[in-house]
């Protein structure tokens, strides 16, 4: 069991996750695109994807609406889907002002929250909010059921685990026992109007001024309503990640750093006892089968060959280089599978053309998707043929 | 307009004429950003624009931010943590913690040790201060100023000529430049608004601070830095001095010789043919990198600058101190 369709049997969600840089976008991509050409229907949510890949999609506008990637527009690209392919791209902030609007007791105080400054900064900028909003819109696709399979791109964070940490952190400044202080009628809010501060008080005053202070007190209490019903909601979201129809994809790259990365993602996915379901490396070099880079015959048959002794020797080091990193590739991998204690970890080779089109999304797929010994032979063809 | 001394340039049009600045506009500056999405180098470039700076006799502090400590990965892998080390002659490395940058603003702030400890163990106080929007973005550039200041606020704080920051991935990268703007905004009045406005207005000081994109040249990247590249300018306002098109592959191969070598791979069997297949890659790879690059040139109005694609398994120190010698 190594093929991405193996992994992702009975799963209603896919989660792709990894640090910047890795193509986790176009992995989402391919994802939902193999899964739909095997007859389901799939829906990936993704944030703000590079144009070409969006115009591919045939998605024009950032609306926060799944649209369904045409039929035709993928035939043309010589990509056969028996199932539906729907995209959407996820906007954090209208996101999050839906979910106020559903929580909001009654429309006053939803045009409150709304239209405090303070809501308005966290909701688009509060560090993790663009990451709580992604598994918020994952659930509410989830509860609607019009799906097969949801994957998600998570969003492009530092640290991939900023994502599983976003629920918590978000949660936590909404609710929070402090926020009651607020609250109360002898609470912070009313401390600041009136004249009974205490000396922390006066001293955080003279530091951060009194607007400030204010604004957030009054935002808290625009919000006092809502706490319990995001603080509900959360525990499903949460509960939705960890459920076992869900599952975690790590993506990473082939280098040293990513791959240490990958490693932590995956200890930490398991210490929170989310369903891991296996990493994807991209960009992998394949070594030559049974080759190597530095064997010393080779300058003298390649310029038998080619009749041209200085092409010779480029061309030799050239395949010396590529060895080179082939090697450090494969030992990272080794490395990662043995921390990982797992066989799952599907390599996805450094192809000649970097991948931005359905086309491309293809010819990934035909790694993803392949069984091990499938993708084994494939690997070969690419190293030798 | 230090390009116009140049006589030669006088004929160049104004394109050009940025494309030829060199590399002292950028380094003469007091504060640069390094910045551009994940997994492009930007820790190696902001490394190896440090270590040019020192080696130009520049007394100069590559600062990482959100305690990723790449930087000093790269030199020994120890963790520099909130300290001033020094790497090399010249050369200092901090890794700027939020916590730590808020403990000495608010201490700076008081003048009070006892007072400060006092704020920071009031509940009230360590809730707000996690609570407020981009406080810890905020107090991170306020240490970067503090850094940048010739006359340092800390004590006994040593002056640098040049203080280099491996920002933040894009996405959250342009959020990180505007916090101070958008925290002036909301603070509305006092201490923090001010502060705040002093901070937006060294970032947007074009002649004192700038901007290093570092891009890759594949399709995604390439449209992206296009994306921020207009966002710095525009929205920010920061200035925008280079863009590093990093890990470009050598030209190793013509086109002819490309040819022969494909028929090469078709006759050839073992390994003749993996090295005549791995060549053909090559050329196939660095030909479209150039056509990347040519595209990023046409939308930006940016000097592109290129880096080579440096075949090392890690890329260390070393790595860096090649790319030092290549930056202009």
């Amino acid at each position: 069991m190594s093929s991405v369709s193996d992994i992702l049997d009975r799963k209603d969600i896919c989660i792709c996750a990894g640090s910047g840089g890795v193509g986790k976008t176009t992995t989402s991509a391919a994802i939902a695109t193999g899964m739909a050409a095997r007859g389901l229907k799939v829906c990936v949510l993704t944030i703000d994807p590079a144009k070409r890949l969006a115009d591919s999609l045939g998605l024009k506008e950032l609306d926060n609406q799944a649209r369904q990637v045409s039929p035709e527009l993928l035939a043309a690209q010589g990509v056969e889907i028996k199932g539906e392919l729907w995209a959407m791209m996820l906007d954090a902030k209208a996101t999050f002002d839906e979910l106020v609007a559903r929580q909001a007791p009654d429309e006053e105080s939803r045009d409150r929250v709304l239209g405090n400054r303070i809501y308005q900064q966290i909701s688009s900028a509060l560090a993790g909010s663009q990451e709580y909003m992604a598994m918020e819109k994952l659930f509410e696709l989830h509860s609607e059921g019009r799906y097969d399979l949801l994957v998600l791109d998570t969003p492009p964070s530092r640290n991939a685990l900023d994502f599983l940490d976003a629920p918590r952190r978000l949660t936590q400044f909404i609710e929070g026992r402090s926020l009651r202080m607020f609250m109360r009628p002898t609470g912070l809010a009313a401390r600041v109007a009136g004249r009974g501060a205490s000396v922390a008080l006066g001293v955080l005053r003279r530091i951060v001024g009194f607007d400030l202070i204010a604004d957030l007190a009054e935002f808290f209490n625009a919000f006092s309503g809502m706490v319990d019903g995001f603080q509900a909601r959360a525990k499903r979201v949460n509960s939705l990640l960890a459920d076992p129809h869900t599952c975690f994809l790590v993506v990473c790259g082939p280098q040293g750093e990513p791959i240490d990365e990958a490693v932590y993602f995956h200890r930490k996915l398991v210490e929170a006892k989310l369903p891991f379901g296996g990493v994807i490396v991209n960009k992998v070099h394949y070594p030559a089968e049974r080759l190597r880079g530095d064997d010393p015959d080779l300058p003298a048959a390649l310029a038998r060959a080619l009749g041209d002794e200085d092409l010779a020797q480029r061309t030799f080091e050239n395949f010396s280089d590529y060895q080179a990193l082939a090697e450090r590739d494969a030992a990272n991998i080794e490395r990662l599978a043995e921390e990982m204690r797992s066989r799952v970890v599907i390599r996805v080779p450094y192809l000649d053309e970097d991948v931005h089109d359905l086309a491309g999304l293809a010819e990934i797929n035909r790694y993803l998707f392949a069984s091990n010994a499938e993708r084994t032979a494939l690997a070969a063809r690419l190293g030798e043929a | 307009l230090r390009g116009y001394s140049h006589g030669s340039s006088l004929f160049l049009p104004p394109r050009e004429i940025a494309r030829n600045c060199p590399i002292r506009e950028l380094l003469d500056k007091r504060l640069v950003f390094v910045t551009g999405k994940g997994g492009v180098g930007k820790t190696t470039v902001a490394v190896a624009l440090g270590l040019r700076a020192a080696a130009e006799g520049k007394r100069t502090i590559v600062c990482e931010v959100a305690s990723q400590e790449n930087a000093s990965r790269l030199f020994d892998h120890t963790e520099v943590g909130f300290h001033e080390v020094e790497m090399e002659e010249n050369l200092w490395s901090i890794s700027i913690d939020p916590d730590e940058s808020m403990r000495e603003y608010v201490l700076l702030q008081l003048k009070v040790r006892a007072m400060r400890d006092m704020l920071f163990r009031s509940r009230i106080f360590n809730y707000l201060a996690a609570a407020t929007p981009g406080l810890k973005e905020l107090v991170t550039i306020g240490k970067i100023w503090e850094l940048a200041q010739p006359d340092r606020k800390v004590k006994s704080g040593r002056t640098y000529d040049l203080v280099i920051v491996d920002a933040p991935a894009t996405g959250h990268g342009i959020g990180f430049l505007q916090t101070p703007r958008t925290f002036a905004a909301i603070a509305r009045v006092g201490p923090i608004h001010a502060q705040a406005r002093q901070l937006d207005r060294l970032i947007t000081d074009r002649d004192h601070t700038g901007t290093a994109i570092v891009a890759l040249p594949e399709e995604m990247p390439v449209n992206e830095t296009a994306a921020l590249e207009q966002d710095l300018r525009d929205e920010v306002g920061v200035a925008v001095d280079r863009i590093y098109m990093n890990g470009l592959y050598p030209e190793l191969f013509s086109k002819d010789e490309a040819a022969r070598l494909a028929q090469i791979a078709e006759a050839e069997n073992g390994a003749v043919r993996a090295a005549a297949r791995a060549a053909v890659s090559e050329h196939g790879r660095a030909r479209s990198q150039r056509a990347q690059l040519a595209r990023l040139r046409r939308r930006v109005q940016t000097p592109v600058k290129t880096l080579p694609f440096l075949f090392e398994p890690e890329l260390g120190v070393e790595a860096a101190r090649l790319l030092a010698r290549r930056l202009s």
